[in-house]
């Protein structure tokens, strides 16, 4: 049995003239959580669908589970959980009738244990003749979770499980995969959150269908070290625009009442003078300047900045922060 | 703009519906310029509260001021001072991104010669320059987004409600579009935003946490934080997260544990409480701790916390 239940071998895929998916290579070791994360188009649903045996590649070799996801589909199928985002319960039947629907389809003729399982797990159980059109959100998104994972599944894909589902579904449905997790299986998510994907053993960072980072969430924060400061001066909020004009800072973004400045080619001792500076000089008074660490985000957008900047090339990106002055608002 | 001017005051506004109390006696202050997050569960009174200060729906008691108009006595004024974006960007699909704007422009009754001046604004702003016959259903995600924030300021309102605006839009647009946000506030403009990214209300100048229909946080985000004070946050990363939890759960000075992913969030009741006295439990059950460390509580610890205290779950 292979060690790994996902791999990607120079995997292509492209739909028509675009390339979808360039190269890219990955596995995923068996009861891992795995994130694929990337902005729209990136690729990350078309890699699910692949794994899923739903598209074929057009170059390069796909081993889900030791087996071939096409020539394979139907053996896989009763080994792959598949969430997408327009997973559809039936509205007029009950949550046990939703979950009993998807063990038939799956031809799993004793699902009665299982389904008890997973009802007790999501703690739906005390709603289970309930109609699925009359839960809330957060209950529907669990049903949906169970009726994938009734035929006990061994890889499950979600493909943005999250999206409009408030903080405290969010937490709860973080807190059941885990628990699944424990039990051996093994989660491939493809998501555009990145404090969600921040929660993933291992992630593939991909833009424009290219792999642009494969590792542990830590260890790609940890390259960006020293280069992040978070600012605090003694007014509501912090002068961007001073920020911004200093030499050695590549980037600011505001938080209320803080700013994350982004150095390049100055450590963070020279940055926060320089920084000290420029607030006396424009008449602030800095309350604190201090390292912090870098957010998945922050490393994303640092990769993808670099990437453009070497093909230097505009794309499908909107302007640039230096165009913030076209938002020159007339004030009445 | 004057920061010590209020642009929206909220006082004992109450909604009923029927015998189900959807908002009960909220009060709060929005600044001028400011840019306040209003946070809380589905259910949780948000949008109905929204309707309210848009002049949507009439409250049952209570009352509020947007702009200084009365949304109860005048709620036409308000709709003419204040702009709305919703999740689903209301944008009309059919039509090109030029379309789209002239006929917003009709809607807010643009002359000519001012629709010509914010049209080109618009674009600018948006990034859209070379799209304007693209059908707005042909735009990507952040560019639907960009053009909804530009339909919905065209006639220059002082007051934006943006409710959700970034669902389901990449890292990228999102940063952008704050970026946008930010420069609005900068003018002038204040903001009042929902959204159920808690990473994204740390961008906030203060938030609101709505509970149960009722307020239950408000403050800057360092001010909210301070639920946490004297009651450190570890991160834990361990090989078992599951069982270290359960472990951990009935460890003295642990005053909670919630999973954040593979790792840990364990919550202690004080400073005194060492690192070691957690993980050795941990490691008598043969569990790999592989990394201890402090952090700062997020938005979303708060968030979890007052609702906590407040004595109810969301379903």
């Amino acid at each position: 049995m292979s060690d790994s239940a996902l791999r990607f071998d120079r995997v292509t895929k492209n739909y028509g003239a675009v390339r979808a998916l360039d190269d890219v290579s990955f596995a995923v070791p068996r009861g891992a959580m795995f994130g694929l994360i990337g902005p729209d188009g990136a690729g990350k649903t078309t890699a699910i669908r692949l794994t899923g045996g739903l598209l074929t590649p057009d170059g390069g070799r796909i081993d889900v589970l030791g087996r071939d996801p096409k020539k394979d589909h139907r053996a896989l199928t009763g080994a792959i959980g598949y969430l997408s985002q327009r997973f559809s319960l039936y509205g007029d039947l009950s949550i046990d009738e939703n979950v009993a629907f998807f063990a038939e389809i799956h031809g799993v003729r004793r699902y009665q244990d299982a389904r008890d399982r997973l009802l007790e797990m999501t703690q739906l159980a005390p709603f289970r003749r309930r109609r699925a059109d009359r839960l809330s959100g957060g209950m529907k998104q669990k049903l949906a979770l169970a009726c994938t994972l009734v035929h006990e599944p061994e890889l499950l894909l979600l493909d943005e499980p999250t999206t409009g589902v408030d903080p405290v579904s969010r937490r709860e449905f973080w807190k059941l995969l885990a628990e699944f997790l424990a039990r051996g299986l093994t989660i491939v998510m493809a998501t555009p959150y990145l404090d969600e994907a921040e929660r993933c053993s291992r992630v593939a960072l991909l833009h424009d269908g290219r792999l642009m980072a494969l590792d542990e969430p830590p260890r790609l924060q940890a390259a960006l070290a020293g280069q992040l400061l978070e600012v605090i001066v003694d007014a509501p909020r912090p002068p961007i625009d001073v920020l911004a004009r200093v030499d050695g800072v590549a980037d600011v973004q505001s938080f209320g009442d803080r700013a994350h400045v982004r150095l390049a080619g100055i450590d963070q001792r020279r940055g926060a003078e320089r920084i000290g500076e420029a607030l006396a000089h424009a008449g602030v008074k800095p309350v604190s300047v201090r390292p912090i660490a870098a957010s998945l985000e922050d490393v994303f957008i640092d990769l993808i900045t670099r990437l453009d900047d070497r093909r230097s090339r505009t794309e499908d990106r909107g302007p640039k922060a230096e165009d913030r002055n076209a938002l020159g608002h007339r004030t009445i | 703009m004057d920061k010590n001017r209020n642009a929206i005051e909220v006082r004992r506004l109450t909604r009923r519906f029927g015998g189900f109390v959807a908002v009960s006696d909220v009060s709060f202050d929005v600044r001028e310029g400011e840019i306040f997050g209003f946070l809380g569960s589905n259910g949780a009174g948000k949008s109905t509260t929204i309707r309210m200060l848009c002049g949507l729906l009439a409250p049952t008691s209570g009352h509020a001021t947007v702009g200084g108009v009365d949304v109860t006595r005048d709620p036409e004024g308000v709709k003419r001072r204040i702009g709305y974006m919703s999740q689903r960007f209301s944008l009309y699909e059919l039509l090109t991104v030029d379309q789209n704007i002239r006929f917003f422009g009709g809607i807010y009754g643009l002359d000519d010669a001012r629709l010509a001046e914010r049209r080109r604004f618009v674009i600018d702003m948006a990034g859209l320059a070379g799209r304007e016959q693209t059908l707005a259903r042909d735009l990507a995600g952040g560019w639907r987004q960009r053009l909804a924030l530009g339909c919905a300021i065209l006639h220059e309102p002082r007051i934006l409600f943006l409710d959700e605006p970034t669902g389901g839009v990449d890292p990228l647009s999102r940063r952008h579009f704050w970026r946008l946000i930010d420069t609005l506030s900068q003018s002038g403009v204040t903001v009042l935003v929902t959204t159920h990214y808690l990473d994204e209300a740390e961008r906030c100048h203060r938030v609101a946490l709505i509970h149960a229909g009722k307020l239950a946080a408000i403050g800057t985000t360092t001010e909210v934080k301070q639920i946490f004070s004297g009651r450190p946050i570890l991160e834990i990363r361990t090989d078992r997260p599951v069982d270290a939890m359960r472990i951990l759960d009935a460890t003295s000075g642990v005053e909670k544990t919630s999973l954040f992913g593979t790792a840990l969030h364990v919550v202690l009741r004080g400073r005194d409480v060492t690192p070691e006295r957690l993980v050795s439990p941990l490691r008598a059950q043969g569990i790999a701790v592989e990394s201890v460390a402090e952090v700062a509580p997020s938005l979303e610890d708060v968030f979890l916390e007052v609702i906590d205290r407040a004595g109810g779950t969301a379903a």
